[in-house]
């Protein structure tokens, strides 16, 4: 008896500890490891319902980099300095470094559009589209340093994001090919095991993948995938394909964590009204002084 | 267009086929409630009524009626009134003449975009065909209490408010934007222009709470239902308001454009109860202390019954209630990104000061 219990107990542990092996070795390879088990909505599916949100430096650049004194950057005598427009903010106009998301080395441009990448870092001011409150397209809107929601039910899927209200129903019946191109395109999702695959199309060339300049056409397609790795985090991946701007597909991923936090909600970040200075200062009957 | 309109069409009528089957048969309510908990409505796993789907919340039936008039029209003078706004319709879908005269300069002076420079003609609008009905009547209003189908007296207060220039506020349609028919410095700062022309939220406050027909276009409204959160995702401007069940309100220090939801089931009713609401949202020249109770109930497979009730003691002498059906539509909604197409605001405000220095000109010569 003792003896039993005891084989018992070591077959645990050691069973504890392979998946625990397993995910350090592969934290994000998007299959849920064997140990962790979802639990699951009505229709057998795992439950992806709640407030998620991204702890990354993504949104400021997609690759790996070093912390740079501001976002807009001009030449100094020893190297760059923040750009005058954005001096005033010292510190806090810095960019926090990270060792980036995408799955094996840079985000493989085509050398003309590599060029075009470049241009939009230097002219980042006027053309990243979340300067302007721009809807941030996707797979931008998952890592926005702001939360969003899942709403999951037996017959829909929606994400309600913070940043600009922004929001993406996902068709769990595919509707055909979009009929016009849109901001945050259009999404149709399926269950693959346990994973929750998005397909998303029917884009426009006007969204980011983030504040370096990284950008796409209008023939991107983004498959996305949503994993249940533990009972806070969600394994996701999302892979691009745009054959205009890219040489071949590539992929980022990152964990998405559940804001735990009791009173956690999706609050309003209508930043139209924050860039309405911005945008339509110039107009005023009596401009603002500069 | 045709073929993703008929593919959209069939795929949400097989859909909704399924719900029906589904939910109608065997799923029993996990909690005895209400004397309606063995109508055939569609039900959630958890036994509440499911009130998700698109609705197309579109009608002729306005938010109050003519003074001394019933709550309830016969059906014929309804037929009467919708064959008229069909012609109506016809004859401005019709062909213009080329060889039509210019319009006057500054417009032919009719309210109304049209009556000025030109603006949407009858193809672009999608304001309703039909009178709404309600337990079989067809309605002459969407208020229903006060009895008279009127909103209430403002208060004094209120009054106050108006004469000093409140606008704009959430309720604002683009009809009343007319050129000409503001008042002075309307056309000063962005502040000043209706929300609805900033892209902030859709006019006739469609959005809401208290969500209304916009009498214009763009009246779809999307419900998603959970457990926790029931989603109401407006068309114009892609407002989604996220209603927290059995939860609290945010503390009053935070304000939101469409309030703060929070929602409770009183037997197969949704009752969501919103307040903290921003000063700036003025649904109705309203002030942030709105309260507003809304009660969803599923009357059939295709059909919520919509109630609200209203109130504000700085604004209005009493409470109002009004009510409407949302009916739901295969029709799909499509992204309205408003903002990002938003040439509109900066050149209104630029026209402005065009006009203003070529005044200045003018008054020079």
């Amino acid at each position: 008896m003792r003896k039993t219990l005891s084989g018992v107990f070591i077959a645990i542990v050691a069973a504890a500890g392979g998946a625990l092996i397993a995910t350090w070795a592969t934290p994000l390879s998007g299959q849920a490891p064997a140990a962790y088990r979802a639990p699951r909505a009505a229709d057998g599916h795992p439950d992806l319902n709640g407030i998620w949100q991204a702890n990354t430096e993504a949104n400021f650049d997609l690759e790996a980099h070093m912390a740079r004194p501001a976002m807009a950057l001009r030449a100094g005598p020893y190297g760059p300095v923040p750009a005058a427009a954005v001096l005033a903010l010292g510190a806090v106009g810095s960019v926090p470094p990270g060792m980036g998301v995408v799955e094996g080395g840079p985000i493989p441009y085509k050398p003309e559009k590599l060029a075009i990448k470049k241009e939009n870092q230097d002219k980042w001011l006027e053309r990243d589209p979340e300067i302007k409150c721009y809807l941030p397209g996707v797979p931008r809107a998952t890592y926005m340093p702001q939360p969003f929601q899942i709403l999951q039910s037996q017959s829909a899927i929606f994400f309600a994001y913070q940043y600009a209200g922004a929001v993406r129903n996902i068709y769990l019946k595919d509707p055909g090919p979009a009929p016009i191109d849109s901001w945050m395109g259009q999404s149709v999702a399926k269950w693959e095991g346990d994973t929750l695959v998005v397909d998303a199309s029917g884009f426009n060339d006007s969204t980011w993948f983030d504040r370096s300049g990284n950008f796409h056409s209008e023939q991107l397609k983004v498959v996305e995938r949503y994993t249940r790795t533990g009972p806070d985090v969600i394994s996701y991946e999302a892979t691009m394909t745009d054959p205009e701007t890219f040489t071949r597909p590539w992929k980022i991923s990152l964990p998405l964590y559940r804001r735990i936090e009791k009173n956690a909600q999706i609050m309003d970040f209508k930043c139209v009204e924050f860039v309405e200075e911005l945008l339509y200062g110039q107009y005023r009957k009596k401009p603002l002084t500069k | 267009m045709t073929r993703y309109k008929a593919l959209a069409t069939a795929a949400g009528f097989a859909a909704m086929a399924a719900l029906t089957a589904a939910h109608v048969e065997g799923q029993a309510p996990a909690k005895p409630a209400a004397p309606a908990a063995k109508r055939a409505i569609p039900r959630m796993p958890d036994g509440h009524p499911d009130l998700q789907g698109m609705y197309d919340l579109a009608t002729l039936t306005p938010v109050e009626r003519a003074a001394g008039t019933p709550l309830v029209m016969s059906d014929e003078q309804a037929a009467k009134l919708e064959q008229a706004n069909a012609a109506r319709k016809v004859s401005g879908d019709a062909p213009l003449d080329g060889n039509r005269a210019a319009p006057p300069v500054g417009g032919d002076g009719s309210a109304g975009p049209a009556g000025n420079v030109g603006g949407y003609n009858s193809f672009w609008i999608d304001a309703g065909s039909r009178f709404s009905v309600v337990e079989g009547q067809r309605r002459a209003s969407i208020v229903i209490d006060p009895p008279e189908g009127r909103v209430p007296a403002l208060t004094a207060a209120a009054r106050g408010r108006f004469a000093r220039n409140v606008r704009p506020t959430s309720d604002q349609s683009a009809r009343e934007d007319d050129p000409g028919l503001e008042p002075a410095g309307a056309y000063d700062d962005p502040e000043r222009r209706p929300l609805g022309e900033r892209c902030l939220m859709g006019f006739g406050s469609t959005s809401g709470p208290p969500v209304l027909p916009n009498y214009f276009y763009n009246n779809l409204h999307q419900i998603v239902q959970t457990p926790d959160s029931v989603l109401i995702l407006t068309e114009m401007v892609h407002d989604a308001r996220v209603v927290r069940m059995n939860s609290e309100h945010a503390p009053k220090s935070i304000r939101k454009w469409m309030g703060d939801s929070i929602g409770r089931w009183e037997g197969d009713t949704l009752v969501v109860d919103t307040t903290n609401f921003t000063d700036k949202t003025r649904y109705r020249g309203s002030t942030q202390d709105l309260h507003i109770v809304e009660r969803f109930t599923r009357v059939d497979a295709k059909t919520l019954l919509y109630r609200f009730t209203v109130e504000d003691p700085n604004t209005w002498e009493k409470p109002w209630t009004g009510e409407y059906p949302w009916t739901a539509t295969s029709e799909q909604m499509y992204e309205y990104a408003c903002h990002e197409g938003n040439y509109a605001l900066g050149n209104i405000l630029r026209g402005a000061r065009l006009k203003e220095t070529n005044d200045a000109k003018k008054t020079k010569q």
